[in-house]
């Protein structure tokens, strides 16, 4: 049985001290399996994005421990790894922009992802394609961000995200900007590239029409966890 | 991927500009550094060309490069006696300022040592040397006179038989060649009133000694011509260039007229250090405090600019960041926009001066050492430039990205 996609257990965030002191995250701990599409739902300042940034590595928890791939990668605020190295290597990134690069084309946009992890250029630029063919806007490889609608830079967004076969990939309210039936791609996208590609995918989202997509979905509240039974009907919290 | 030609492709208006700013400063600094070269190429011109291995000068002063220096002309046949001496030339230089076809006409005149010296080592561009004694000149090309041109300087004309290219003074005024003895003329020329009033001063002061009342004759002699006057001395030259005999001994030579105590004697080399030491060097100063200045100049506007796109790619930045771009990839991008920006502004400053520099008033000596030197600074600058930008850029969290 392979490791974990991502493992976090008793994560605390804590900003500022004594009487400016914020509990941000009290108590969290999820554990994702690879090929496994989670959901995670809650009110704004909940946590959520606390969370999942403490996951990217990008914003270490007080306290507790991060684990991706079964590897041990953040005890408290001391990083174990070289976070950069490690970010490129095993983690994929979303977000509720696109946050393509403006001055690099849809193609360019997913292979720097690749060459910055040490890639070869001309391999890179072919598996770069590869991806925006799977993720259907290969046709578009060779325009600039502007030229792009809504969806297909959300689209181009994932292909990066996948570049290099990440174990867990992070999606902070992907189809926020997006049409529901945009949106829904997206989301299914992301339930595929989890399934085919076993990654594990964590999603930040409020979007409730979609939620059936996700293998499992968790609700935070107050800086905590909880899962959602899977029996319980999706709805609107 | 490069990165940096990427962002330069997508903000080339900004890039295009600003490197034509930094490109008319730096050809500025190219040209200041042109301007200073040929203001001593244009000094050593004529030291240079002239072709003497000792000027011989007034005693005590240093020549008529740096101060008026006058001596007797027949000092050229002392010089001649010593031994080792090849050939020696009467030197006259000065410089004059006429009007002519009613505008102004500044112009260095420069005697030559008739018949010996004819002007065959000046460089002609067209026409000829000198053929007879009076009333020829040679002129620069600068000075807008054509050949055949009559010019009149002081009670004579004077006709245009040959031109020279690039042959002008420390003070950038074309050079003119003349006889030494139309050069006197030139120089001493003065209004006929003034001959009258001064032989009329002469009759008067011999009228006031005992000789002059008992000796009308020398009443007469004392009111006519200045050259018939045996008393009065001949007009004075400016130096006398010597030339050696081939394997003379030119320390032994100087010894020998060293010893006179009524004039110095430098080398060649001595003659252009005296021009070099003197205006020159202020120039050299003056011009290169500019150059000091328009280069920061050129740093601080490619470091600003360099700063403002690296702003404006803060969330560029920290996304690279994010998915793990090293600190090698952020800050080379920053470093070889900078050096690009650079780069294409000291060609652009090198095409434009190529246009411009034969235009400007004075010459422009653009020396090839010089554009390696300005290369140079232009690298260095353009890596301090980027320092500020890498600074900021490596200041970026990856989290930026996720700040709406």
């Amino acid at each position: 049985m392979s490791a974990p996609a991502v493992e976090v257990q008793h994560l605390r965030k804590v900003y500022g001290s004594g009487h400016t002191e914020v509990v941000a995250i009290r108590d969290a701990s999820l554990t994702i399996a690879r090929g496994e599409i989670v959901g995670m739902l809650g009110p704004s300042g909940s946590g959520k994005s606390t969370i999942l940034t403490a996951m990217a590595l990008i914003n270490p928890p007080t306290s507790g421990q991060v684990m991706i791939g079964g590897a041990a990668v953040l005890d408290g605020p001391k990083a174990l790894v070289d976070l950069r190295a490690f970010r490129r290597q095993h983690l994929g990134f979303v977000f509720q922009k696109a946050n393509l690069i403006p001055f690099l084309t849809a193609l360019e946009n997913v292979q720097i992802a690749l060459e910055v992890n040490d890639t070869a250029p001309k391999a890179a630029r072919a598996r770069a394609m590869e991806l925006l063919d799977y993720l259907g806007v290969g046709e578009r490889a060779g325009n600039l961000p502007v030229a792009l609608s809504g969806g297909e830079q959300q689209r181009v967004a994932v292909a990066r995200a996948l570049a290099n076969n990440p174990s867990l990939i992070l999606a902070d309210e992907p189809t926020a900007a997006l049409d529901s039936q945009r949106g829904r791609q997206v989301m299914e996208l992301f339930a595929k590239v989890a399934h085919e590609r076993n990654a594990g995918v964590l999603v930040v989202t409020h979007d409730h029409r979609t939620l059936d997509v996700f293998d499992r979905i968790v609700d935070v509240e107050d800086g905590m966890i909880h899962e959602r039974p899977p029996s319980q009907p999706v709805q609107s919290s | 991927m490069n990165l940096a030609v990427r962002d330069i492709r997508h903000n080339s208006g900004r890039f295009v500009f600003t490197t034509l700013g930094i490109g008319l400063l730096l050809m500025i600094v190219m040209g200041m550094g042109g301007i200073y070269r040929g203001l001593i190429y244009e000094a050593t011109l004529l030291v240079d060309r002239v072709g003497a291995d000792l000027w011989v000068v007034q005693g005590g002063t240093r020549g008529p490069f740096a101060e008026v220096s006058r001596i007797s002309a027949s000092l050229e046949d002392r010089v001649r006696a010593v031994p080792g001496v090849a050939n020696a030339r009467r030197f006259v230089s000065h410089t004059i300022q006429r009007v002519h076809q009613g505008r102004p006409l500044r112009m260095v005149v420069q005697g030559l040592s008739w018949p010996e010296d004819r002007g065959g080592w000046i460089p002609l561009v067209a026409g000829r040397a000198l053929r007879q004694a009076h009333y020829e000149m040679i002129a620069d090309l600068s000075l807008h006179l054509p050949l055949g041109e009559k010019v009149r300087l002081g009670k004579d004309v004077y006709e245009v038989v040959g031109h020279t290219r690039g042959m002008v003074g420390t003070s950038g005024d074309g050079l003119t060649f003349f006889t030494v003895s139309d050069a006197l003329a030139i120089q001493s020329d003065v209004p006929g009133e003034a001959v009258r009033l001064e032989r009329a001063a002469r009759r008067a002061r011999l009228e006031d000694i005992e000789i002059g009342r008992l000796q009308p004759l020398l009443l007469d002699r004392a009111a006519g011509p200045s050259g018939s006057i045996p008393a009065l001395s001949k007009p004075q030259v400016s130096a006398v260039l010597v030339t050696l005999q081939p394997g003379a001994d030119a320390a032994a030579v100087r010894a020998t007229l060293s010893n006179w105590p009524d004039i110095s004697v430098f080398s060649t080399q001595e003659q252009k250090d005296l021009l070099l030491s003197g205006m020159v060097d202020k120039a050299k100063r003056q011009l290169g405090l500019f150059r000091v200045l328009l280069i920061i100049i050129s740093t601080i506007i490619i470091a600003l600019i360099i700063y403002t796109l690296t702003l404006d790619k803060i969330r560029d930045i920290a996304l690279l960041k994010l998915i793990g771009a090293r600190n090698g990839v952020i800050g080379g991008l920053i470093l070889q926009q900078s050096l690009l920006m650079g780069a294409f502004g000291y060609a652009l400053a090198w095409v434009i001066g190529q246009f411009t520099f034969p235009h400007f008033p004075r010459l422009v000596v653009v020396e090839r050492s010089d554009l390696m030197s300005l290369g140079f600074i232009v690298l260095v600058i353009s890596t301090l430039a980027s320092l500020l930008g890498i600074w900021k850029a490596l200041r970026v969290e990856p989290n930026t990205v996720l700040s709406a």
